[in-house]
């Protein structure tokens, strides 16, 4: 049986690399993503799990790293918005479709559309993509630009 | 960030799991069983909880079963809600998962969480109250399996120590004709105003509700009443909502009466979805 008490050394595989970190048990993955990863794409919002721009994906589905202990993500395969590389096909159809404004939301709309896109494979029906995007707010409201990028990404993979 | 430190535990066995439950409770450690974290951490992280050790259910692996057999379908009590709607093995519990918190939340909350939680709708009740489920728990007797109503009365009553492996649905009511209907103050994802949960099983109308009351309940009387061919429609309806097994919750999402009115209504369209057909 794993116990944890106190600072601890876990391995976390992140964006493909494993990385020994020294948590607290009650440290939040957000945070240690954030300040002991240099890993700042996933970005604190509400930190109650209800905006989703700390979106990141677990084992290919998404997650709100706001509402995951560090610890427990041990022996998971964690994706943040900087493993999808830069040029990835979500990327791109969110520049194309001009699917931001202030940009804060992005990184968490990215994952759950790169999640949407490994989950379905092809483009699945209207409500589906409905439902995934839902978990995400866009307070500059660019939900339409957004699902147009939906739908170019599906075109561009 | 949670302002504390805590000692977080996975064991692999139940006994380990249940063993660590008590060992922490005599430290004085003030355990809680965690599974997808949710509400802990967000309780925690609010000061309303202060847990000295956390114990992750997620290891074990009866905790994680997801089969059906030829009886019933057996759901671990680490299940997501996602992983329970993706398997589309129980239509109406996948409804009832489906409606809770965003599809993100439902990649994490899982059916054991959302039963055992203090959050007071536990909305993936109404169809486990329905289909006469049982349920598997762990503690101080070992294994023991229960009928689900023995142990639930609006929230979970377990010993102390006790915790919940599985879940098993009768077979006969995982395909049953069946009706959700979950009515929020705006937005559609939120907690419910009133959520209506039916099953049509050997003919007869089964009909479990949350948020309507301080707890959700599945009501006998209401149910016979609903089931009264010698009454039309509207006063099965207007009797029904008199039967409430609690008064009415009054909050500033919805009031008391307003409440009544919504579930007056779901009431209406259920039964016209009942006399069109089984459901």
């Amino acid at each position: 049986m794993v116990r944890y008490e106190g600072k601890t050394v876990v391995n976390l595989e992140v964006n493909g690399e494993l990385h020994q970190l020294a948590v607290r048990p009650s440290d939040l993955l957000l945070d240690v993503l954030r300040e002991q990863l240099g890993l700042t794409g996933a970005k604190p919002g509400c930190k109650n799990g209800d905006c989703g721009a700390c979106t990141i994906l677990m084992d290919g589905w998404p997650v709100k790293s706001c509402l995951v202990l560090a610890v427990e993500a041990e022996g998971h395969r964690l994706l943040t918005v900087e493993g999808l590389g830069g040029n990835a096909p979500v990327q791109q159809a969110f520049v194309e479709a001009n699917a931001f404004q202030c940009g804060y939301c992005t990184p968490g709309f990215l994952m759950v559309c790169y999640g949407l896109l490994m989950q379905h494979p092809t483009l699945p029906e209207e409500y589906v993509v409905e439902e995934w995007l839902q978990s995400n707010l866009c307070r500059c409201t660019s939900y339409r630009e957004i699902r147009k990028a939906v739908k170019q990404m599906y075109q561009k993979k | 960030m949670i302002p504390f430190d805590f000692i977080y535990c996975r064991p692999d066995t139940m006994e380990d799991a249940y063993q660590a439950f008590v060992q922490l409770q005599t430290e004085g450690k003030n355990p809680y069983y965690y599974a997808g974290g949710s509400e802990i951490i967000t309780m925690a992280r609010a000061g309303s909880i202060r847990p000295g050790a956390v114990i992750d259910l997620k290891q074990i692996p009866q905790c994680r079963v997801l089969s059906l057999d030829s009886e019933e379908l057996h759901l671990g009590s680490v299940c997501t809600l996602n992983e329970v709607k993706e398997s589309k093995l129980f239509p109406l519990l996948a409804l009832a998962c489906g409606r809770i918190a965003d599809h993100t939340n439902q990649c994490r909350i899982t059916l054991g969480g959302n039963l055992c939680g203090t959050i007071r709708y536990r909305e993936t009740c109404l169809p486990l109250l329905l289909a006469d489920a049982s349920v598997t728990l762990f503690g101080r007797q070992g294994l023991r399996t229960v009928p689900f109503t023995s142990v639930f009365d609006g929230r979970m009553r377990l010993d102390a120590g006790e915790f919940l492996v599985q879940v098993h649905v009768p077979r006969k009511a995982l395909q049953a004709p069946h009706y959700h209907i979950k009515q929020t103050a705006s937005e559609k994802i939120d907690y419910p105003m009133v959520t209506v949960a039916a099953l049509w099983q050997d003919h007869f109308l089964r009909v479990a509700c949350s948020g309507l009351c301080a707890e959700p309940f599945r009501s006998a009387e209401m149910e016979a009443v609903l089931n009264a061919q010698n009454l039309s429609g509207a006063d099965r309806v207007r009797k029904a909502v008199e039967l409430l097994p609690q008064p009415a919750y009054d909050d500033v999402e919805g009031s008391a009466e307003y409440r009544k009115f919504v579930f007056q209504t779901i009431l209406e369209a259920l039964l016209e979805e009942v006399t069109h057909g089984p459901l």
